[in-house]
C-alpha cells in the first residue's frame, strides 16, 4: 500500500450555537494515501464541508471547537498556531473551492492570484514564478496562457475560472488536496471537463485528494475510495467498485436508489423517510439512521454502533445493514422476525 | 482610460447646462430681486428710480434673454457684479472659494486619515473592545448636530483654552506669502476643520467597517487563507482593496455634504467662505451672487461624482471601460 | 389537439450602448423555438445555463415578453394578448420555481401563500377558502395545522410541496416547472419527483419541465427538446435522445452525464475526448453562414435534429 499522506484521527468539529457546542463532525477517522482520491459523500448538513474546512483550518476559531488529530507530514494541524499552519496551507495542502464565481479576488489578475502562494512558500524570482504560472495554466488545460495571465476573473467563464482555482491549489505541488464540491456549480459539460481534468492531473501529480461531494455520479467517476457520511459520522467506507456493486449500509443503499439516472424509466424513486436531523436535535445515542428506517426492528441496531470491517477495506457502521430491506421489498429471509 | 475620462468630461457639458438652467429659473422665482433687496424701505428712493435701475440692469427683459446674457458672460469668467457689494462677483468670490475649498479639503483629508485606520480596526477585530469604542464614537458623531458640536469646540478651544483663533481665515496684519501667513491660515483652519472632520468621519468609518465585515466572509478571502497568506497580508492584499471601492465611490457625495456643511461651519467660526457669503446674499436678495454660489456648488458636485467614477474605474477592473 | 403549441417563439433583449444608449444589438435569448405539448405528457426542456430554456418557460406564461412568434394555448395566442385577456387564460397555466427558499414570501404564512391565486381569481368566503387550502395541503402530504406556519419552518422538500400546492390551487392544466428539484438533495429530489408524477395522474396535468439535469429529465420526461444558444438542437422521445443522439451537441451533453459504473470511467473519458475533438473540428458545420443553428429536420416521426437540409 502506498504511503499515507494524511491521517485524520477521531476528529470532532463542534459549533457554538447559543452557548452550547454541537458536533457537526462527530469522531471521524480516515487516512488518505499518496495518489489516492477519497470521496466523502453525503447530503447537505451531514458535516462533509465542516470536515473539509476543519482539515485546512478555515473555521472561525471563536465559534468552533476542534478535537482529535489531523496529521500531515508528522504534524497535527489542529495544534498548530496560525503562523505555522500558514507554512503548510497552500504548500503541502491545497484547496479547491466550490464556486469559481466567488473564489477569486475580483481585483487581482489571474497571474497574480496563481503566483501568490509561491510568494510565501517558494523562493523564486519573479521571472521563474511567471514561468511556473504559465506552466500551471497549461497543465489545467488553458491554451492561451499568456493572455489569461493578464486577465481578471470577470473576463473568464465559470469553467475557466475553476481551472484557475485548481491551478492555484496546485501551485506549490501539494501532497494533499481538498476539493470541496469542485464541479457542483458548473454546467454539465463543464463539470465533465473538470472531472476529466482532475483525473488527468491525478495521473501527473502524486497528491492525495479528498473529494467532498453530494453527487454519487462524481464519486463513481473520480474516487478510488469512498466514505459515506451521515449526521456527522462515516456510515460506510469502501473501495469505489465495492461501494457501487455491493453497498451495505441502509443509507448508502437508499441514496443510490434515489438517483434518477440509476433507475430504469419511470420507476418510482426511493424516498428516505423523515428528514436529516439538525445538529442540535440529533440523538447521538444508538444508530443515527434508525429513525429514517422505522420498519427495521430496533433489535437490528447496535446500542453503540461502530464501524465493522465486513471484508478487507470495507467498513459499515451498526449491524442494521444485515437486516435492511426497502419497505416495498418482500422479505424472503425466513429468519427475519417481524415485531 | 484616457478615452473614458474624455467621455466622462463630455457628459459633464449637458449636466452643467441643465444645472445652470435650473438654478437660473429657480433664482428668478425667488420673491423680490436685487433692487427690492437693496432699496426696500428706503424712503429716499422713488418707485420711478427703482424702475430705472431695474431697466438699467436688464431685469425687465424676458428670462431667456437674461439667461443667455448671464451664461454668455459666465463662460468668459464674468459672473456679473454684486448689487450689494458693488464689485464684480468673480473678485468677490475668488478669495472665498479658496477658503472654502481649503476648508473642505482639510475636512476631507482629516476625516479619511481618521476613518481609514479606525474603520479597519473596527472591521477586522469586530466585537473587540476597540471596535465597541469606535462604534460608540460613531453613534455620538451621528447624533450630534454640527452646530452644537462646533459651538462647543469654539467655546472650549477658542475661548476657554484660547489655543486657536475664533474667527476669520487669517491674521490680516500678516504679509501675504510669508511663512507666518500660511501658519496663521492653518491655525485658523484647525477649529472649523476639526469640527467638521470629527463628525464627517463617522459615516466613512461605519461604511468601511461594515464593508470589511462583509468582505472578510467572501469566498476569495477563504481562498487567500487556504494559500497560506499571513493574516496581515490577507487584509492588505485582499480585503482592504475590495472594501475601499465603496469609499472611493462615495467621495463625490462626500464633497456634496461638505459644501452644504460648510455653511454652518463658516457662520459659526466667522470664516469668510462661500457659505457665509451665501447666507448674506440670500438675505440681501443679491441675485448674481446667489446664482454664482449655487452654480459653483453644483459644479463641485458634478466634478465630485466624475472624480468618483474615474477613481472607481481606475481601481476596479470590472468597470474599466475601453 | 395539442394543449400548447409554441410556434417560432422569439424573445430578444435589446443591448444598448454608445453615447445615447441606442439599441446596438439584440440578445437572441430565444430565437425561433417551436414545440407542442400533448395533454397529459411531460415535456423536458434541457440545456446549459444561458441556452434560453428558462426564458422560453417564462415567455409562455408572460413573465418575459415574446418579441415574435405564437404561444397557442388551447388555440388562443397568448403572445399577442394584452394583460387583461391573458389573465383569463393564464389561470390554467401555473409555474413552479427552482428555489423553494426564495420563491415563497417569508412574511406570509402557508395559508396566505397558497390562497393567493384563489384570491386573485375567485371570490370565496374565508371558510370556503380555508377548506380548499386545507384539502390541498393534505393532498401534498403536509399536516392541516401547518397552514399557520411560515416557510422557514419547513424543510426544502416541504417548501417545494407548498410551491406545488400553490400552483395546483386553481386546477391548472399546464404546469411549467423551472428547475424544480435543482436546489434539493438527492433524497428530497426523489420525493418531489415521485410526488410530481403522482399528482400528474391525479390532476391530469401536463408538464413543461425545465432542467439542466439530464438524469432527472430522462427519468421524468416523455419527450425532450434540447436547447443551445436560444434554438432547438434536437427533439425526440427520451428514448430517441438518450440512446440515439444525432446532433453533436446532444452527444456531448449525454456524454457529460457522470458514469455510474466506476469501472467504465476511463472509457467515458475517452468518449468525451473524442466528442470534444469532433466538437472542435466539426463545430462550424452545425451552423449556417450567419452563425445560426439550422432548423429542425425530422428524422423519424418523433425525432428531429438541427442539421443542414439534405443531410449532415
Amino acid at each position: 500500500m502506498a504511503e499515507t499522506v494524511l491521517e485524520i484521527e477521531n476528529l470532532r468539529t463542534s459549533f457554538n450555537i447559543k452557548g452550547n457546542y454541537y458536533a457537526a463532525v462527530d469522531g471521524v477517522s480516515l487516512s488518505v494515501h499518496k495518489n489516492e482520491v477519497v470521496a466523502i459523500v453525503g447530503e447537505s448538513g451531514c458535516g462533509k464541508s465542516a470536515l473539509a474546512l476543519s482539515i485546512i483550518g478555515l473555521h472561525n476559531a471563536k465559534t468552533t471547537k476542534l478535537e482529535g488529530q489531523v496529521n500531515l507530514k508528522g504534524q497535527n494541524l489542529l495544534n498548530l498556531p496560525v503562523e505555522k499552519l500558514n507554512k503548510i496551507r497552500g504548500k503541502d495542502l491545497g484547496m479547491i473551492f466550490q464556486d469559481p464565481m466567488t473564489a477569486l479576488n475580483p481585483l487581482a489578475t489571474i497571474g497574480r492570484q496563481i503566483a501568490e502562494p509561491m510568494d510565501y512558500h517558494m523562493k523564486l524570482s519573479s521571472a521563474a514564478k511567471k514561468k511556473r504560472v504559465l506552466e500551471l495554466l497549461g497543465q489545467v488545460g488553458i491554451k492561451d496562457a499568456n493572455r489569461i495571465y493578464k486577465q481578471y476573473p470577470h473576463e473568464l467563464s465559470g469553467g475557466m475560472r475553476q481551472r484557475v482555482v485548481i491551478a492555484i491549489a496546485l501551485a506549490c505541488n501539494p501532497v494533499m488536496l481538498i476539493a470541496d464540491e469542485p464541479t457542483t456549480a458548473l454546467d454539465v459539460t463543464i463539470q465533465a471537463q473538470i472531472m476529466d481534468l482532475m483525473k488527468e492531473l491525478q495521473r501527473i501529480t502524486d497528491s492525495g485528494i479528498i473529494l467532498i461531494t453530494h453527487d454519487l455520479g462524481v464519486v463513481a467517476e473520480m474516487a478510488n475510495r469512498v466514505a459515506v457520511m451521515y449526521a456527522g459520522e462515516f456510515v460506510e467506507i469502501a473501495d469505489v467498485n465495492t461501494l457501487f456493486s455491493n453497498p451495505l449500509h441502509p443509507y448508502t443503499r437508499s441514496l443510490l436508489s434515489s438517483i434518477p439516472s440509476n433507475m430504469t424509466d419511470k420507476e418510482e424513486l426511493h424516498v428516505i423517510e423523515g428528514i436529516v436531523p439538525s445538529i442540535q436535535k440529533l440523538d447521538r445515542e444508538g444508530c443515527r439512521f434508525a429513525p429514517r428506517i422505522p420498519w427495521i426492528s430496533e433489535d437490528a441496531h447496535e446500542d453503540k454502533p461502530t464501524l465493522h470491517e465486513v471484508e478487507p477495506g470495507h467498513f459499515v457502521r451498526c449491524t442494521c445493514y444485515k437486516e435492511f430491506h426497502f419497505p416495498e421489498e418482500r422479505v424472503e429471509d425466513e429468519n427475519y422476525v417481524t415485531t | 482610460m484616457v478615452k473614458f475620462i474624455f467621455r466622462r468630461l463630455l457628459v459633464m457639458i449637458p449636466q452643467l447646462f441643465l444645472l445652470s438652467l435650473i438654478i437660473f429659473i429657480l433664482a428668478k422665482q425667488m420673491p423680490g430681486d436685487a433692487v427690492t433687496g437693496a432699496f426696500m424701505g428706503n424712503p429716499n428712493v422713488t418707485p420711478e428710480q427703482v424702475e430705472k435701475i431695474r431697466e438699467q440692469y436688464g431685469l425687465n427683459d424676458p428670462w431667456y434673454v437674461q439667461y443667455g446674457a448671464w451664461v454668455g458672460k459666465a463662460v468668459q469668467g464674468d459672473l456679473g457684479s454684486s448689487y450689494t457689494h458693488k464689485q464684480p462677483v468673480t473678485s468677490l468670490l475668488a478669495g472665498r472659494v479658496t477658503n472654502t475649498v481649503t476648508l473642505s479639503l482639510f475636512i476631507l483629508i482629516v476625516s479619511y486619515i481618521i476613518a481609514i485606520p479606525l474603520g479597519i480596526i473596527a472591521g477586522r477585530w469586530t466585537d473587540s473592545w476597540s471596535d465597541k469604542l469606535i462604534v460608540t464614537y460613531n453613534y455620538f458623531a451621528f447624533a450630534t448636530p454640527l452646530f452644537v458640536f462646533s459651538l462647543l469646540m469654539l467655546f472650549f478651544f477658542g475661548f476657554v483654552l484660547g489655543w486657536f483663533p475664533t474667527g476669520n481665515s487669517v491674521d490680516v496684519r500678516l504679509e501675504v506669502g510669508t511663512w507666518d501667513f500660511y501658519l496663521s491660515k492653518l491655525k485658523h483652519l484647525v477649529l472649523p476643520g476639526m469640527s467638521g472632520a470629527l463628525l464627517a468621519t463617522a459615516g466613512t468609518i461605519q461604511y468601511l467597517r461594515n464593508d470589511i465585515i462583509d468582505t472578510k466572509l467572501k469566498d476569495f478571502v477563504k481562498t487567500a487563507r487556504a494559500k497560506g497568506v499571513p493574516e496581515g497580508k490577507v487584509y492588505t492584499r485582499h480585503i482592504l482593496r475590495n472594501s475601499m471601492l465603496p469609499i472611493a465611490a462615495f467621495l463625490g457625495y462626500e464633497i456634496t455634504g461638505l459644501i452644504s456643511g460648510s455653511i454652518f461651519l463658516e457662520m459659526i467660526f466667522s470664516y469668510p467662505g462661500l457659505g457665509q457669503l451665501f447666507i448674506q446674499s440670500i438675505t440681501g436678495r443679491d441675485f448674481t451672487v446667489t446664482t454664482a454660489i449655487v452654480m459653483i456648488s453644483g459644479t463641485a458636485v458634478i466634478v465630485g461624482t466624475m472624480l468618483s467614477d474615474i477613481i472607481l474605474s481606475a481601481i476596479d477592473p470590472r468597470i474599466r471601460i475601453e | 389537439m395539442s394543449l400548447l403549441n409554441v410556434n417560432n417563439l422569439q424573445v430578444h433583449f435589446p443591448i444598448r450602448g454608445g453615447f445615447f444608449r441606442r439599441v446596438v444589438d439584440q440578445v437572441r435569448a430565444v430565437d425561433g423555438v417551436s414545440f407542442e405539448l400533448e395533454p397529459g405528457e411531460t415535456y423536458g426542456l434541457v440545456g446549459e445555463s444561458g441556452c434560453g430554456k428558462t426564458t422560453t418557460g417564462r415567455a409562455i406564461i408572460g413573465l418575459n415578453k415574446a418579441t415574435g412568434g405564437e404561444v397557442l394555448f388551447n388555440g388562443d395566442n397568448l403572445a399577442n394578448m394584452n394583460g387583461h385577456d391573458r389573465r383569463k387564460h393564464i389561470r390554467d397555466i401555473q409555474m413552479i420555481f427552482q428555489d423553494p427558499y426564495s420563491s415563497l414570501n417569508g412574511r406570509k404564512n402557508v395559508l396566505n401563500i397558497i390562497a393567493e391565486p384563489l384570491r386573485n381569481f375567485e371570490r370565496l368566503s374565508p371558510k370556503e377558502e380555508l377548506t380548499r387550502v386545507q384539502n390541498m395541503i393534505e393532498r401534498v402530504g403536509l399536516s392541516p395545522e401547518s397552514i399557520y406556519k411560515y416557510p422557514h419552518q419547513f424543510s426544502g422538500g416541504q417548501r417545494q410541496r407548498i410551491g406545488i400546492a400553490r400552483a395546483l390551487m386553481l386546477n391548472p392544466k399546464l404546469i411549467i416547472a423551472d428547475e424544480p428539484v435543482s436546489a434539493l438533495d438527492v433524497s428530497v429530489q426523489a420525493q418531489v419527483l415521485n410526488f410530481m408524477q403522482e399528482i400528474q395522474k391525479d390532476f391530469g396535468l401536463t408538464y413543461l419541465f425545465i432542467s439542466h439535469d439530464l438524469g432527472v429529465i430522462k427519468h421524468i420526461c416523455d419527450r425532450i427538446g434540447i436547447m443551445y444558444k436560444g434554438r432547438f438542437v434536437e427533439e425526440g422521445t427520451a428514448e430517441d435522445v438518450y440512446t440515439n443522439p444525432q446532433h453533436l451537441y446532444t452527444k456531448r451533453l449525454i456524454a457529460a452525464i457522470p458514469e455510474m459504473d466506476p469501472a467504465k470511467r476511463f472509457e467515458k473519458m475517452e468518449l468525451r475526448n473524442k466528442i470534444n475533438t469532433a466538437y472542435r473540428t466539426e463545430y462550424d458545420s452545425y451552423f449556417d453562414k450567419d452563425g445560426r443553428m439550422f432548423d429542425l429536420k425530422p428524422l423519424t416521426p418523433t425525432h428531429s435534429v438541427a442539421v443542414q437540409q439534405g443531410g449532415m
